[in-house]
């Protein structure tokens, strides 16, 4: 080996000492060094960019954290593994639907002994969302998660169809009964062939929550101690409503009608194409209508009298953010899950808006917080935000029921769904097996968290 | 022994420890730790408790693993025929001497290389419904009947036929293997057959089909295989085509829900890592025992295949 060689060869080792241990980009200030907080994010587009402006600002807020993003595709999927191989993230964003789930599984830890550690009880803390998310963020009494970005639905009609149908495009309909009379006028068919060529409404379009419909004719899931899907018989009226649409349309009809939808985030999207008149879509929903039919018509309410009496029924999802067990630095995600959580109440211009207020500006949503700052209140870009705003706090909002099994118990509602949109069953027939099912799920369920100790721990369940 | 053996063999072991560690930490543990899983209520992050044969129990009497079951066993008993019989049908045609004959084989073992994804979301449009190739074909033949084609994958009495007509598309690889086996039947054979006055229809029944039977029992094995282990096409198409962000459960109606995407949901939506455990074993024995009868009947009808 020349000697050349042979020097350069003993200086590697050092060469290498040197670039691990030097600062990434030589961007580290003098002093301490920052703490970098890893956040996995299941958004991509302008979500991410939007989460990424909010990252820039807390980063810039402080000098002890560095929160860094990472967009991640099944994020809680990922979380999960991560998690059980002992090397988590420190953030990480899920769905709503996951934390029950994996607060029952041990994947993600109690944010308690943080506000705690703040001077504030779980209560005060939680006194800062609407109520509807504040549930979304518990499981079993303890806290589990802060909100990332919330999601409320809500009634979108085209005005131009109801324009076509003689109906007000103004005035959405107000009562379920209302609702049917205009989906049935909005349906039109081919004169030639008697295809439908347009419907009012559709229940499986998007069909990702069939269960809201229990909740929406005044049915609950599950009374806190048993699951009522089949006995409660709001939902059964609820599938019996499902089913009528097949009915009245004909079920070769609606498949072949179906098959021409597109995507629902496309240009092809059967709200987009007016092949539908009627969503219950949400919040976020306004964004796409920008992206894929700009110009579209359309108008935004609450979701029709159902249940006389209740107004402002809504449902709300929320993406959520959590701190997985076993996270290196959980002070700090706290801190960063803190930060998204909170807002500058006396916000007056663009460049004072903080947190949760700023990432729901720049993604174009509602704040999950009870206050708004006048700027987010007045400003908002959002084209329906004060329909948004009042039904996140409406009183009749409902999520997802706190329940470990609710994933099967998804799988459950939307297998009935298609066996009673597709006349495969009468609704008895289908909820009454998901029923028996899910009634050998929670008993399973039960035993096993009294198996691990944990049943006495988790305290009632809310339905 | 001798000396100098005992040091090949520690060389030899020595060469092939990577491979051995690597075998041993992410095959045979893994295999081993799930049999014991199997008998234990197990979510991943807490601890296993011994349950015995609970799972096993609870399996049984689990209407959507029957479902699951029976789902698979439908699609294996139609596609592992169906591909067979179009795999050989295109090797024999691809082993004449026709001008372009490189050409053609280049053709048809293309879609194998497609990845699974890929070819999924091409056959979506295919199947569609409307405006799909499949159903511009069928509407013009079945309209004068007054019948309109089925919309495939949003029908839960045609979702697994189209699924089998899509696995049609990655017979390549089958055909590749059937041409090989083709071309080492020997030429004599045929024109002894020839020269007794047998057909074309005879001379490959009793020439070519005896001679090649090892590898149609191998490559039915490998489709039995392969078919009670589908995933990815189901699991992207019943997602895409019935869209309700649930593609875990076999849309529509529970039609497409075949027994890997059962152990799926189950082991990483439920985190019921014990009865996901139990249900691969059980796989792992009904792949096993449809294994053993195909090849034990490809013995009794043409001696050793395999």
């Amino acid at each position: 080996m020349p000697r050349m060689t042979r020097r350069a060869f003993r200086l590697l080792p050092v060469l290498l000492a040197v670039a691990l241990t030097a600062p990434a980009g030589g961007q580290e200030p003098q002093g301490q060094p920052r703490v970098h907080v890893t956040y996995w994010e299941k958004w991509v587009s302008f979500e991410a960019q939007a989460m990424q402006q909010v990252i820039d600002a807390f980063n810039r807020s402080q000098d002890r954290i560095t929160v860094d993003y990472y967009s991640t595709s099944l994020v809680d999927r990922k979380t999960l593994v991560a998690t059980a191989g002992g090397d988590p993230p420190d953030v990480a964003g899920l769905n709503a639907q996951n934390v029950a789930t994996f607060a029952d599984a041990g994947v993600i830890q109690p944010l308690d002994d943080f506000i705690r550690g703040d001077g504030t009880s779980d209560k005060e803390w939680l006194a800062r969302y609407y109520p509807i998310y504040a549930r979304i963020c518990s499981h079993g009494g303890h806290v589990y998660a802060g909100i990332s970005t919330p999601a409320v639905m809500a009634l979108y009609w085209n005005k131009t169809l109801f324009r076509e149908a003689g109906l007000d495009p103004d005035r959405p309909p107000r009562t379920l009964a209302e609702f049917n009379d205009y989906s049935r006028r909005l349906t039109k068919r081919d004169p030639k062939t008697g295809r439908l060529t347009q419907v009012g409404f559709l229940p499986q379009d998007p069909g990702w929550w069939p269960w809201i419909f229990c909740r929406w004719f005044g049915g609950s899931l599950f009374d806190g101690r048993r699951i009522t899907f089949a006995t409660d018989p709001r939902n059964v009226a609820a599938f019996e409503w499902i089913q009528s649409f097949t009915k009245f349309y004909g079920l070769e009809d609606v498949k072949l009608l179906s098959s021409e939808f597109g995507p629902w985030a496309s240009p092809a999207a059967p709200f987009f194409t007016g092949k539908i008149a009627m969503v219950f879509q949400g919040v976020f929903y306004d964004n796409y209508i920008r992206q894929y039919k700009p110009g579209l018509d359309y108008g935004v309410g609450p979701w029709p009298e159902a249940v006389p009496g209740v107004r402002d029924f809504a449902m709300a999802e929320a993406d959520v953010l959590t701190i997985p067990v076993g996270a290196r630095h959980p002070r700090e995600a706290w801190a960063f899950i803190k930060y998204i959580n909170s807002c500058n109440p006396n916000a007056r211009t663009r460049g004072e808006l903080r947190g949760a207020e700023l990432l729901d500006y720049l993604q174009v949503k509602a704040s999950p917080l009870q206050v708004w700052s006048p700027f987010f209140a007045e400003h908002n870009p959002h084209p329906h935000i004060d329909i948004m705003r009042r039904l996140s706090a409406s009183p009749d909002a409902v999520c997802i029921p706190d329940l470990g099994i609710w994933q099967e118990y998804f799988r459950e509602v939307i297998s009935a769904f298609d066996r009673v949109r597709l006349l495969d069953a009468t609704p008895e027939e289908a909820l009454g097996y998901s029923q028996a099912r899910l009634e050998k799920s929670w008993d399973r369920y039960r035993r096993s968290l009294e198996r691990h100790g944990q049943w006495s721990a988790l305290g009632e369940v809310a339905p | 022994m001798t000396r100098s053996e005992r040091k090949r063999l520690r060389s030899g072991i020595g060469f092939t420890s990577l491979w051995i560690v690597g075998l041993a930490a992410f095959t045979a543990y893994p295999v081993v730790a799930s049999l014991y899983y199997s008998f234990c209520d197990y979510s991943i992050l807490k601890s296993p408790v011994w349950c015995g044969l609970e799972n096993y129990h609870q399996l049984v009497r689990d209407d959507l693993f029957w479902k699951s079951l029976r789902n698979t066993l439908f699609y294996a008993g139609l596609s592992v025929p169906l591909g067979t019989v179009v795999a050989l049908g295109l090797a024999v045609l691809l082993n004449c001497e026709v001008r372009g004959r490189s050409i053609y084989r280049l053709l048809f073992f293309m879609p194998s290389i497609v990845p699974a994804v890929a070819s999924a979301m091409l056959w979506l449009w295919i199947f569609n419904g409307e405006y799909g190739l499949m159903n511009g074909f069928l509407n013009p033949i079945l309209a004068p009947f007054g019948l309109h084609a089925p919309t495939w994958l949003a029908d839960p009495a045609w979702s697994k036929p189209a699924l089998v007509i899509m696995s049609l598309w990655g017979t390549g690889n089958a055909m590749v293997i059937y041409l090989a086996g083709l071309q080492n039947v020997p030429g004599e054979l045929y024109d002894a057959a020839a020269i007794d006055g047998a057909s074309a229809w005879q001379r490959f029944c009793h020439v070519t089909l005896p001679v090649i039977a090892p590898v149609v029992a191998f490559n039915a094995i490998m489709a039995i295989i392969s078919a009670m282990q589908l995933f990815a096409q189901a699991y992207i198409m019943s997602e895409a085509a019935n869209g309700n962000g649930n593609a875990s459960d076999g849309n529509p109606a529970r039609s497409t829900l075949f027994y890997t995407i059962y152990l799926f949901s189950t082991a990483f939506q439920d985190l019921r890592m014990g009865y996901a455990s139990a249900m691969a074993y059980i796989l792992f024995l009904v792949t096993a025992l449809l294994t053993w009868m195909a090849a034990r009947l490809s013995r009794s009808r043409h001696g050793d295949a395999i």
